[in-house]
């Protein structure tokens, strides 16, 4: 079964982006029906196929000449969160994307951009993850600038700039591994570079995939592109930007290539932390002082892409020196679980505010308030989503801070705790301050006849609220094992990957 | 966009056939010579860009409408799915060259190397038709202001006739 | 060197993507900034004296084995530059819509966006 299982994941949604614009021209409602289903379909697939480990070598052709497909702690719960937050973005966007026309142009758009995440999180091969990875991105491009109006075009423009760049570089990095090994398949190259002494080409391509991918992941040098086309975009593809596709394309990516394909030394994990920290504060800063709801949110989510790089590079680092073991799984978990968590409740933010949007037609804080008895269900969802991203017990995003924090500590880097205290509380005043602006107050005389969203509005919302809710239980041991540390044993095997991933474990 | 002069649609109307059979040609025979889909398809593209160039918008536009060419478009790509997911029935693996396990053709003919043609002509009819339906869209598309307070597309075609 | 060279395209498609006020320039650049990779990829597949990697019914496997260039930079090129034609026919797509919104294809007049 789970031999057929692995190609559906990017077949179904290839299909489908296909199907719908010759089935659906006219009839919305069919496009919104088969969406909908190939996006459900993917996520009870990706569930099945959690539990599975294995090399699926595509078209039969062995590695290193064939392509193989690798399914490991990792990619799995990477899918996993990508399909999850797919399927809830599609069910937001029935009644949301009423507002556009052609919706079949969407929905075709939106599931090329999903089977292009899955594809980057399936493959074993680092071409097949580049043009996976342009799949994803041009979708992206498209969907960003989709409404037609002034700022989408502008902001999609900027991205596209920013975004090929940063593709054109890790196309580049692709071309030094290649130079150096001969192979294109990860687990060959590891196994060719092992012993090795580093040689230039090597630390060039280890630069190249670090800005590239840095890039796409909108940590804090590279990260311009990320307040203007995030706001921009429709709500639930903000959703899907912010919640899947930096992380999927962004971080995921990274990790995959620095830690089980180039292998982590002391200085790639020390340039990962700072880049962690510099990404948290610079972002947290920034969003503190924003007005427009989504412009905020999109500030929030380069500061939480930096608790991710600082969980995962802390472990790196550890790993590369030789410390501890533990120390350096307890920093890995922190940084996935975190990515997990983050996906949750950023999307479920980027949902809410499109609901406020759909429901008063405006992104403005200053011009909400008092929308606690007109939309009560929005305003306990955003509470629940806003408490989880400020760290606030028992939501999720209290338990991996708390990791983070803790690992750190124990590393020694007492400082980075402290700096990571201090922008935990920074993001629960800037969320604080959403709160009380869009949900307290008086109602404005303009907002006294919105009504609440609409149910099916609605039911993605309270999903993704109650995974954030119970999401902190994910940290019980007997789970834990079952879910979080395959993933964490996949990252810090490092180079060992290879002997799994070419005798097909 | 008007036509151009009559000695430009004169020599058209005498090539576009040969550099469409040239570019059916390089998708057909892609197994075997450099090509194959990419560069076969773009070729195809081309010779309906000629035509498009030379006699004006409406005239290539009767040829080869822009909804008969999205159908293509999407008709190429499902052709390739289809195909490397039949794959899965005959040996339970994806993209499987199973016409080349089944009825192995001898090497450099035509009808060999399994697979590969068919996913070649789906390429070239989907990148051919992308490349026109790029073409024809930057060329005749306008946006209009707002109607009912939706963004819409309002294509103009050239008869004055508008259509969403 | 050849690979010098080549990443000095890249750099030269880098600046121009970064001074040019223009948006069409700004894609031109792109452009350039893609190209100057596939090339990089398929100098890396060179061999002196080699000939093209296509089998045909005369070639004698082992002498081809021996001089033939490396095929795979090319198959990996191939691909590139279709993924270059769609991010660039994307790019000008952009550049047309924003000429139509805003008035103008100068990158420092459109900027409504607030920073």
């Amino acid at each position: 079964m789970s031999s057929i299982l692995p190609p559906l994941l990017v077949a179904i949604p290839l299909g489908a982006a296909f199907l719908i614009p010759i089935l659906a021209r006219r009839l919305g409602r069919l496009a919104d029906a088969l969406g909908n289903l190939a996006t459900f379909a993917l996520l009870v697939i990706a569930v099945l196929v959690f539990p599975a480990r294995g090399v699926y070598q595509i078209g039969g052709w062995n590695p290193p000449i064939g392509i193989s497909w690798v399914l490991d702690g990792l990619s799995n719960l990477m899918l996993v969160v990508v399909n999850l937050v797919s399927c809830a973005a599609t069910l937001f966007s029935i009644p949301y994307m009423e507002q556009y026309t052609s919706k079949h142009k969407y929905y075709s758009l939106f599931l090329l951009m999903v089977a292009g995440m899955n594809g980057v999180a399936l493959t074993g091969d680092l071409f097949n993850l580049f043009v996976f990875l342009e799949i994803a991105s041009i979708a992206s491009y498209a969907l960003v600038a989709f409404g037609g109006r002034h700022e989408e075009l502008e902001a999609s423009f900027k991205y596209l700039v920013l975004g090929s760049i940063g593709s054109s570089l890790v196309l580049f990095g692709i071309a030094f591994a290649y130079a150096a090994t001969g192979y294109l398949n990860m687990a060959a190259i590891s196994t060719a570079i092992t012993g090795r002494q580093s040689s230039p080409v090597l630390i060039l391509a280890a630069v190249f995939f670090l800005v590239g991918f840095g890039i796409k992941a909108a940590v804090v040098p590279f990260h311009p592109w990320l307040p203007d086309a995030h706001p921009s975009a429709p709500a639930p593809i903000s959703a899907m930007l912010s919640g899947v596709l930096i992380k999927a394309l962004g971080v995921y990516a990274l990790s995959r290539v620095l830690f089980n394909v180039i292998g982590v030394t002391p200085i790639i994990g020390a340039v990962l932390i700072a880049v962690g920290v510099l990404s948290m504060v610079v972002g947290v800063f920034l969003a503190v002082g924003q007005w427009d709801f989504k412009r905020l949110l999109a500030y929030h989510s380069i500061s939480q892409m930096g608790y991710v790089v600082l969980g995962i590079g802390l472990g790196g680092y550890i790993l590369a020196r030789g410390g501890a073991r533990s120390a350096a799984a307890l920093a890995m978990l922190g940084g996935v679980f975190h990515l997990a968590n983050h996906s949750v409740f950023k999307s479920l933010l980027f949902l809410c505010s499109g609901s406020i949007e759909f429901a008063t037609g405006t992104r403005q804080l200053k011009e909400m308030g008092g929308l606690r008895e007109r939309m009560p269900l929005t305003r306990t969802t955003c509470t629940i989503a806003s408490l989880s991203i400020a760290g606030v017990p028992p939501f999720n995003g209290f338990w991996s801070k708390l990791i983070i924090i803790i690992a750190a500590i124990q590393a020694g880097f007492a400082w980075l705790a402290a700096i990571t205290i201090l922008v935990s509380l920074v993001t629960l005043i800037s969320f604080l301050k959403v709160l009380r602006y869009a949900f307290l107050g008086p109602l404005p005389e303009a907002l006294k006849e919105v009504r609440e969203a609409p149910a099916l509005m609605s039911i993605s919302m309270v999903m993704l609220a109650v995974l954030c809710a119970v999401m902190g239980l994910l940290l019980v041991p007997a789970v834990r094992e079952l879910v979080l540390d395959p993933a964490v044993a996949a990252l810090s095997q490092g180079m060992e990957y290879a002997r799994g991933a070419l005798a097909g474990f | 966009m008007k036509g151009m002069s009559v000695i430009v649609k004169t020599v058209t109307r005498w090539i576009k056939v040969f550099i469409f059979l040239y570019g059916v040609y390089i998708v057909i025979t892609g197994h075997l010579t450099p090509g194959g889909g990419f560069a076969g398809g773009v070729i195809i593209a081309c010779s309906y860009i000629l035509l498009t160039l030379a006699y004006g918008k409406e005239f290539a536009l009767q040829r080869l409408s822009p909804r008969t060419t999205a159908g293509l478009d999407s008709g190429g790509a499902l052709l390739f799915l289809v195909a490397a997911l039949y794959g899965i029935g005959y040996g339970g693996i994806f993209f499987v060259n199973f016409l080349q396990k089944r009825y192995p053709g001898r090497a450099f003919q035509l009808a060999s190397a399994g697979i590969i043609p068919i996913c070649n002509i789906a390429i070239g009819l989907k990148v051919g038709a992308s490349l026109f339906l790029v073409f024809i869209i930057l060329s005749v598309l306008r946006i209009t202001k707002e109607k009912d307070g939706k963004q819409s597309m309002v294509k103009r075609w050239p008869e004055g006739k508008e259509e969403e | 060197m050849v690979y010098t060279l080549c990443f000095a395209l890249f750099l030269v498609g880098l600046y121009c993507v970064l001074t040019k006020k223009n948006t069409v320039k700004i894609v031109v650049g792109l452009g350039i900034m893609e190209y100057a990779t596939n090339l990089f990829l398929v100098l890396l597949g060179y061999r002196k004296n080699g000939v093209a990697p296509i089998l045909d019914k005369t070639t004698n496997p082992l002498e081809f084995l021996a001089r033939a260039v490396d095929p795979i930079p090319q198959a990996l090129v191939l691909t590139a530059i279709v993924i270059g034609l769609g991010v660039t026919s994307m790019a000008i797509a952009l550049c047309i819509r924003l000429y139509e919104k805003y008035g103008t294809f100068d990158v420092s007049e459109i900027r409504r966006l607030k920073e």
